[in-house]
C-alpha cells in the first residue's frame, strides 16, 4: 500500500553503541503512510533499541530521523509525542488507578472555568472510542476492561496525541485470538487513515496476517526489507536466525546411555505453557527451540520451580519429587541458569566470590558457613576451569562483562555439583570467545554425565550439542528431533509449520 | 456493580456510621450538634492538615515534617506577634510563604536527588523542628485584638453547638482539596503519579512540577494547620503537635487510601478524621475508659485498613492473571 | 588481593574521620574533654557519657542496619522499647526478678519483631507501612501495660542493667560494646552477613539461588525487636522506671540517622554494624558538643537535619551519576552517555 507521497518517516543509518556491544549498527527503516511494517527480529536483534531511539528514550549515536522530510531529534517521548511518534507498549502503558477518559485525555483534558469538564471529556472520550469500534463507558475504570480494550484505549491515545506514527510493540503477547481480531481492525482502519504503523511481534502469523512489509534485524543490523506477499514464513525465520542455515552435519558423540534423571510427564501451567512430557537420561543434552514466547523460558522456569506449575507430575529415578519453590529444586540437585542474568541471576553487589559460593550455601544453610579457605579454593577453581576473567575475586559482579558474569553463574551452580542443569539462552548477550568456551563446557559437562536442558535461539549451537531437541511453539511442544534429524533446516521447518502434527514424545 | 476503588471509602462510611451509631446508643448525648460542633472544632489543625498529606499519599509518597511545620508555624506567629507591630494577616502570609516554599524544597530534593520521600521529609521534619526550638524553647502566648475577634467568630447552633471559624476553615479546605484533586489536571496528575511514576513519565506527565507542588502543597496546609492550631491554643509552643504527621497518615488510611498511592479520596480523610475524633469524644465521654486506647484502636483501624487494601490488591491481580490466562489458547 | 582486615579498615574510614572532628570539636570547646577519672568505683568523664549515653542509639542500630540491608526499614523500635520497658517494669513491679523481667521484655519485643516480619515477609505489605501499625499502636500498648502512669520499681537487678557499673564500667556501655560485637561475630562468621546482602540487593536472584529470603526477612525484623527490647530495658532501667509515653521517642529517627551516617545504603545490601555504630557515636558526640559548648540544645535537631541532607546528596543516585560522568568526561570520553560504571571499572583493571 505504498503511495508516492514519500516516506512518513525515514531513519537513516541509526547507530547506538553501548559499552562493550554495538546495540545499533547503520540501520535504516523507511516507513510509508498508510502501511503496517513490522519489525522482526530474535531478543537482543536491536528492535526496542531502535524504537528508543526513534521515541527519543534514547539519544542515537549517529544517523538521522527525518519525519515527512524533516530532520528530528525527539529528546524523550514526550517530545516524540508532540512530533508525531506515539507508542504502545505490550504491557499496557496507562494507568491503572484511572478512568478510561482520564487516560485518554491525560494532560490535556478539556477546561471549562478552569475545571476539568468531566462529563464533556465523557462524551469526547465516547465519541472518539466509537471510531475505534468500541462501544465502553469511559468512566469506567481502565481496568474494569480487557487488556485487549485497554491496548485499543492505549492506541486511541497515542493516535489522537500523534497521528502520524504509530508504534506498536509486542501488543498482542496477552492477547487471545479474538481480541488480537479486534485489533486488527483497529490496525486497518488506522492503515486506512494513512497512519504508518510499525507492528513488532514474534507472532509469525499475525505478522502475515497485518503487515505489509517488514523490516529483519540481526546482531544490530538490517538483514532485510521484504515485502510479505512475496516471501514465505520460512524465509523470514531463515533471514531472523541467519547465517547457519546450510551449516554442516555436526560430528555428534555418541550420547552415552545413561540411566533416564528425569521424567517430567504433562508439567504446565494454565497461560504459561501447554502440558509438556519428557525424560532426560544422563549423559543427554536435550535442546529447547522456538521462536520468543513459544515457551522456552517458561519451560526452564516450571522444571526449576521458579513459577510453580499447577499440573503434571515429575520424577527424579523414578520417584516422584514435588518442584514448586528453587529451593526444592536445589535440593534435588537441580539448577538453573536464568535469561535474564541481571534481575534473575546475579547479585549485582556482591563480590564475585559470594556470587559463586552462593546457592552452595544457600543449600548448606547459614547455620554451616564454607570456610574462608574452601570459600577461595572453591572460587579459584572455577575461575580458572571457566576462564573467568576478573581484577579480583572481591570486585562486585556487576562490573564484569556479560560474558564472565554468565560463567561466574555457571560456577555458582557447578559448585553445588547438580545432576540437572537447564541454561536459558546460556550464550545471549556474550562475545564470540566465552560462546565457544561456554559451548565446549556444555560438551564437556555432558561427557561427564550431567543431564542437561538447554534454551536457546542460536540454532548451530543447539544443533551442535544436543542430543535431542524439543520445538516449541505457541507455547505448546509441537516436535521432538533426535539424531540426523537434528539439522537447522528441520527446527526451522518445525517452527514455521502450521499445524505442525504433534509427534509423540520419543522414548 | 461495586468498584473494588471504591470499596476502601464504602467500608470507611461504613464504620463511621457504625462508629456513630454504637456511641449514640450508649450516649444519646453524642449525637447533639455540640458534640459535632467540638468534633469539627478539635480536630481542625488535623483536618486541615491531613489534606495535605491526602495529596502526598495519593502521589505514592509520605510526608514525616508535617507536625515540626505546625509547631514550627504556631511559634513563628507567636514570636512575631510578640516582636514585632505586624499584623496577623501579614505574618499569616508570611507564615503560609515560609512553609510552601520549604515544602516545594523537599519536593525538589526528592525529585532531582531521587531521593525516598520518607528520608527527605525526615530532614525536614528535623529542621522545621529545630527551627521552631531555635525561635523559642517555651510557650510563646498569643494575646492580640486580630485573635480574640477571629476566636469570637462563630454560629450558635439553636441546640447550643457552637460552629467556630476553624472548623469551618478545615470545611472549606476539604472542599478546595476534592476540587483540586477531582477536577483539576494537577489532581490528575498527582493520581497519575500515584498509579506509575514511569508510566506517567512516559505519557508525557510533567513529574518535576507535580512532585514539587505536592509537598508544597503539603508544607502550605501544614503552615495553615499552623494558623488554625494558634487560634486553637492562643500560643506558639516549639513541642506541640510531636507526631500529628502519624495521625494524619493514619486518618488519610483510614479514610480510605492507599498507602502506596493511585487509589483514594479527599472527602474519605474527611471521615478519616471524624472517625478518629469519634473514638476520642467517646473514651472521653465514657470517663473509665483510658486514653490509650485511642491509639490501640487507631493502630487496629489502620492496620485493618492496610489489610483490607492488600486483599483487593490480591484480588485485582488474581483477576488479571486469569485474563491473560485465557489469553494462552490462542 | 585486599585482605579483609584492610578492607574492613577502609570501609569504615569515613566514619572514622567524622567521629574524630566530631571529637575534635568536642575537645575545642571544652578542653576536658578526654579527662577521665576513677571514682567511687566508677569511670568519670565527657567520653564515658558520650559512650553510656550512645547506648540506646547504638542497640538499636544493629538491628536496624540488618532491617536496612534486606531493603526494608523498621519505623516501631521507639514504640518497641517503651512497650519492653513497661513490661520488664511490670514484671519486677509483680515481684518477680530481674531476669524474668529481662527476659520478658525481649519477649515482648521478639513477639512485635515477629509480628513486623510476618507482615512484611509473608503478606508482603511495605516495610514502611508495615512498621508503622505497631508504630502508632505501639505507645498505646505499652501504656496500657503501665496503665498510664510511669512504672517506678526499685529492683537493684535490673536498674544495675542501665545505671550500674561493671569493673569501672557503666553497664550500659559494655551491653551495647557487647550485643555489638556479637552480631558482628554471628553475622559475619556465618553466612548469614552475605545472605541478607543477597536479598537486599536483588532478591528475586537470592531465591532463585535457593536463599529462604522469607524466614530470613522475618528473622531480620525479629532481631530488630529483640534489639529495641533490650534498649527499652535499659533506658527504663536508667530512669527507675517505665515511662510509656516518651521512652524511645523518635529513636527510630536516631537509630535509622545512625545506620544511614554509617554509610549504609537505604536501597539496602552490604552493610556494615560497625559502621553504623560509629555512626550512634558521631550523633552522640554532636549532642555532646552543642551541650559543652553551651549552645542551646535546640541547634541538635537542625544540625541532624543538615547532616542527614549532606549523606542524602551524597548517596544520590543523580549525584553519583553525576560524578561518573564528570570523570568519564576526562581523557577517554565514552561514545554512550549511559551511567554505566562498567567500563570505567573495567578500564581501571
Amino acid at each position: 500500500m505504498t503511495h508516492d507521497t514519500g516516506p512518513v518517516l525515514h531513519a537513516k543509518g541509526i547507530s547506538k553503541f553501548f559499552p562493550g556491544t554495538i546495540a545499533l549498527d547503520e540501520v535504516d527503516l523507511r516507513l510509508e503512510p498508510g502501511e503496517v511494517h513490522a519489525l522482526l527480529g530474535e531478543n537482543g536483534a536491536g528492535k526496542s533499541t531502535l524504537i528508543k531511539c526513534l521515541t527519543g528514550a534514547y539519544q542515537r549515536d549517529g544517523g538521522s530521523i527525518h519525519l515527512d522530510g524533516q530532520e528530528v531529534s525527539p529528546q524523550s517521548t514526550a517530545d516524540s509525542q508532540r512530533l508525531g511518534i506515539g507508542t504502545v507498549y505490550q504491557e499496557v502503558n496507562l494507568l491503572p488507578n484511572l478512568t478510561v477518559a482520564e487516560n485518554l485525555y491525560l494532560g490535556r483534558q478539556p477546561m471549562r472555568w478552569g475545571l476539568m469538564a468531566r462529563r464533556r471529556m465523557n462524551a469526547m472520550a465516547r465519541e472518539t472510542l466509537a471510531g475505534y469500534g468500541l462501544d465502553i463507558d469511559p468512566a469506567e475504570p481502565l481496568t474494569a476492561y480487557s487488556v485487549a480494550i485497554q491496548q485499543v484505549v492505549a492506541i486511541a491515545r497515542a493516535v489522537e496525541m500523534s497521528g502520524k506514527v504509530l508504534i506498536l510493540d509486542e501488543p498482542t503477547a496477552s492477547l487471545d485470538r479474538d481480541e488480537v481480531q479486534l485489533l486488527f481492525s483497529v490496525i486497518r482502519q488506522l492503515r486506512e487513515r494513512g497512519l504508518a504503523v510499525v507492528f513488532i511481534t514474534h507472532f509469525l502469523d499475525q505478522v502475515f496476517e497485518i503487515s505489509d512489509r517488514a523490516t529483519i534485524l540481526r546482531n544490530g543490523r538490517v538483514v532485510g526489507t521484504r515485502v510479505l506477499a512475496d516471501v514465505s514464513q520460512k524465509d523470514v525465520v531463515t533471514l531472523m536466525l541467519g547465517r547457519q542455515l546450510e551449516a554442516q552435519v555436526h560430528e555428534r558423540k555418541p550420547a552415552k546411555a545413561g540411566d533416564t534423571l528425569i521424567e517430567v510427564d504433562g508439567l504446565g501451567k494454565r497461560g504459561m505453557l501447554e502440558p509438556l512430557s519428557l525424560a532426560l537420561r544422563e549423559g543427554e543434552v536435550v535442546g529447547l527451540a522456538g521462536l520468543l514466547g513459544s515457551g522456552r523460558t517458561e519451560t526452564a522456569n516450571l522444571m526449576f520451580g521458579a513459577v510453580p506449575a499447577d499440573q503434571g507430575q515429575m520424577l527424579l529415578r523414578g520417584k516422584e519429587i514435588s518442584v514448586s519453590t528453587p529451593r526444592e529444586a536445589v535440593k534435588h540437585r537441580f539448577a538453573l541458569c536464568p535469561e535474564d542474568r541481571k534481575t534473575e541471576g546475579i547479585v549485582g553487589d556482591l563480590s564475585v566470590r559470594d556470587n559463586i559460593i552462593l546457592a552452595r550455601q544457600a543449600s548448606q544453610g547459614w547455620m554451616r558457613p564454607i570456610p574462608r579457605a574452601e570459600v577461595n579454593a572453591i572460587a579459584e577453581r572455577y575461575v580458572k576451569a571457566l576462564d573467568i576473567r576478573l581484577a579480583s575475586l572481591d570486585m562486585p559482579i556487576r562490573l564484569l562483562s556479560g560474558g564472565n558474569q554468565q560463567k561466574a553463574l555457571l560456577a555458582r551452580w557447578l559448585a553445588t555439583n547438580p545432576d540437572f542443569l537447564i541454561l536459558d539462552e546460556p550464550t545471549r548477550g556474550i562475545d564470540v570467545g566465552a560462546h565457544a568456551e561456554i559451548i565446549a563446557l556444555i560438551e564437556q559437562l555432558r561427557a561427564d554425565g550431567m543431564a542437561l536442558l538447554v534454551a536457546s535461539s542460536e540454532l548451530e549451537e543447539l544443533v551442535a550439542y544436543s542430543t535431542r531437541v524439543i520445538v516449541l511453539r505457541d507455547r505448546k511442544q509441537v516436535r521432538e528431533l533426535a539424531g540426523a534429524e537434528i539439522t537447522p533446516e528441520n527446527i526451522v521447518h518445525a517452527i514455521a509449520e502450521h499445524d505442525a502434527p504433534t509427534e509423540e514424545v520419543a522414548q | 456493580m461495586i468498584r473494588s476503588t471504591h470499596l476502601p471509602l464504602l467500608v470507611t462510611l461504613a464504620t463511621f456510621v457504625l462508629a456513630y451509631a454504637l456511641c449514640a446508643s450508649a450516649y444519646p448525648s453524642m449525637l447533639s450538634t455540640r458534640v459535632v460542633a467540638n468534633l469539627l472544632t478539635d480536630n481542625a489543625f488535623l483536618g486541615i492538615a491531613a489534606v495535605g498529606m491526602t495529596f502526598v499519599i495519593l502521589s505514592g509518597g509520605i510526608d514525616l515534617s508535617i507536625g515540626s511545620v505546625i509547631a514550627f508555624t504556631g511559634v513563628f506567629l507567636a514570636v512575631v506577634l510578640r516582636d514585632t507591630s505586624m499584623h496577623p494577616l501579614l505574618a499569616f502570609a508570611l507564615a503560609l510563604m515560609i512553609t510552601t516554599a520549604f515544602g516545594a524544597a523537599m519536593g525538589a530534593l526528592i525529585h532531582y536527588l531521587e531521593m525516598p520521600p520518607f528520608i527527605v521529609t525526615l530532614a525536614g521534619m528535623f529542621l522545621a523542628r529545630g527551627a521552631a526550638y531555635v525561635l523559642s524553647t517555651e510557650s510563646v502566648p498569643i494575646t492580640h485584638e486580630f485573635y480574640d475577634v477571629l476566636q469570637g467568630l462563630y454560629w450558635k447552633d439553636p441546640s447550643g453547638g457552637r460552629f467556630r471559624l476553624i472548623g469551618g476553615i478545615m470545611v472549606l479546605t476539604f472542599l478546595v482539596g476534592i476540587l483540586v484533586a477531582h477536577r483539576t489536571r494537577f489532581g490528575q496528575n498527582v493520581y497519575a503519579l500515584g498509579g506509575g511514576g514511569q508510566t506517567a513519565k512516559l505519557m508525557g506527565l510533567p513529574l518535576a512540577s507535580t512532585t514539587i507542588g505536592i509537598y508544597a502543597i503539603s508544607g502550605g496546609l501544614a503552615g495553615l494547620s499552623g494558623i488554625v492550631f494558634s487560634l486553637y491554643t492562643s500560643a506558639g509552643y516549639s513541642l506541640a503537635t510531636v507526631g500529628v504527621e502519624l495521625d494524619a497518615i493514619a486518618a488519610v488510611v483510614i479514610g480510605g487510601t492507599l498507602l502506596t498511592g493511585g487509589y483514594g479520596y479527599v472527602a474519605g480523610t474527611f471521615f478519616g478524621i471524624l472517625i478518629m475524633g469519634l473514638i476520642q469524644t467517646y473514651i472521653v465521654f465514657d470517663g473509665t475508659l483510658s486514653s490509650w486506647w485511642t491509639k490501640i484502636v487507631i493502630g487496629g483501624l489502620l492496620f485493618a485498613f492496610i489489610v483490607l487494601q492488600k486483599g483487593l490488591t490480591w484480588a485485582t491481580q488474581a483477576r488479571r492473571r486469569t485474563t491473560t490466562g485465557s489469553a494462552a489458547h490462542s | 588481593m585486599i585482605g579483609p582486615k584492610h578492607s574492613t579498615f577502609k570501609r569504615i574510614l569515613p566514619q572514622l574521620l567524622i567521629l574524630a572532628a566530631a571529637l575534635a570539636i568536642n575537645l575545642v570547646v571544652f578542653p576536658d574533654f578526654f579527662d577521665i577519672d576513677f571514682r567511687n568505683g566508677r569511670l568519670f568523664g565527657n567520653l564515658i557519657d558520650v559512650l553510656n549515653r550512645a547506648a540506646p542509639v547504638a542497640i538499636l542500630c544493629v538491628g536496624m542496619t540488618l532491617v536496612i540491608a534486606t531493603r526494608g526499614i523498621d519505623l516501631s523500635v521507639g514504640a518497641v522499647m517503651a512497650i519492653a520497658g513497661a513490661t520488664s517494669a511490670a514484671v519486677v513491679v509483680e515481684g518477680h526478678g530481674w531476669v524474668t523481667a529481662l527476659l520478658a521484655g525481649l519477649g515482648a519485643g521478639a513477639l512485635c519483631g515477629l509480628w513486623n516480619g510476618i507482615l512484611v515477609a509473608v503478606l508482603k505489605i511495605q516495610p514502611i507501612v508495615a512498621t508503622l501499625v505497631l508504630m502508632v499502636a505501639g505507645r498505646g500498648v505499652a501504656q496500657l501495660i503501665t496503665e498510664g502512669k510511669i512504672l517506678t520499681f526499685s529492683n537493684e537487678g535490673l536498674i544495675h542493667l542501665g545505671a550500674g557499673v561493671v569493673a569501672g564500667v557503666p553497664t550500659p556501655i559494655l551491653v551495647w560494646m557487647a550485643l555489638g560485637a556479637l552480631v558482628i561475630f554471628v553475622v559475619r562468621r556465618t553466612a548469614l552477613g552475605m545472605l541478607i546482602e543477597a536479598i537486599g540487593i536483588n532478591e528475586r536472584s537470592s531465591r532463585l539461588a535457593g536463599i529462604n529470603s522469607r524466614v530470613l526477612l522475618i528473622s531480620v525484623y525479629l532481631v530488630s525487636g529483640l534489639c529495641a527490647a533490650l534498649a527499652g530495658v535499659i533506658v527504663a532501667a536508667d530512669i527507675k522506671g517505665a515511662d510509656a509515653n516518651n521512652a524511645g521517642l523518635w529513636l527510630e529517627l536516631d537509630a535509622i540517622l545512625a545506620v544511614v551516617i554509617g554509610g549504609n545504603s537505604l536501597l539496602g545490601g552490604r552493610f556494615s554494624i560497625l559502621a553504623s555504630l560509629i555512626g550512634a557515636l558521631i550523633i552522640q558526640s554532636v549532642n555532646s558538643v552543642i551541650l559543652l559548648s553551651g549552645m542551646p540544645p535546640e541547634f541538635n535537631l537542625v544540625i541532624k537535619a543538615l547532616l542527614i541532607l549532606a549523606i542524602l546528596v551524597i548517596q544520590s543516585p543523580r549525584i553519583s551519576t553525576l560524578v561518573y560522568m564528570l570523570r568519564a568526561s576526562g581523557p577517554q570520553p565514552q561514545p554512550d552517555t549511559a551511567p554505566l560504571p562498567k567500563t570505567q571499572k573495567e578500564e581501571a583493571q
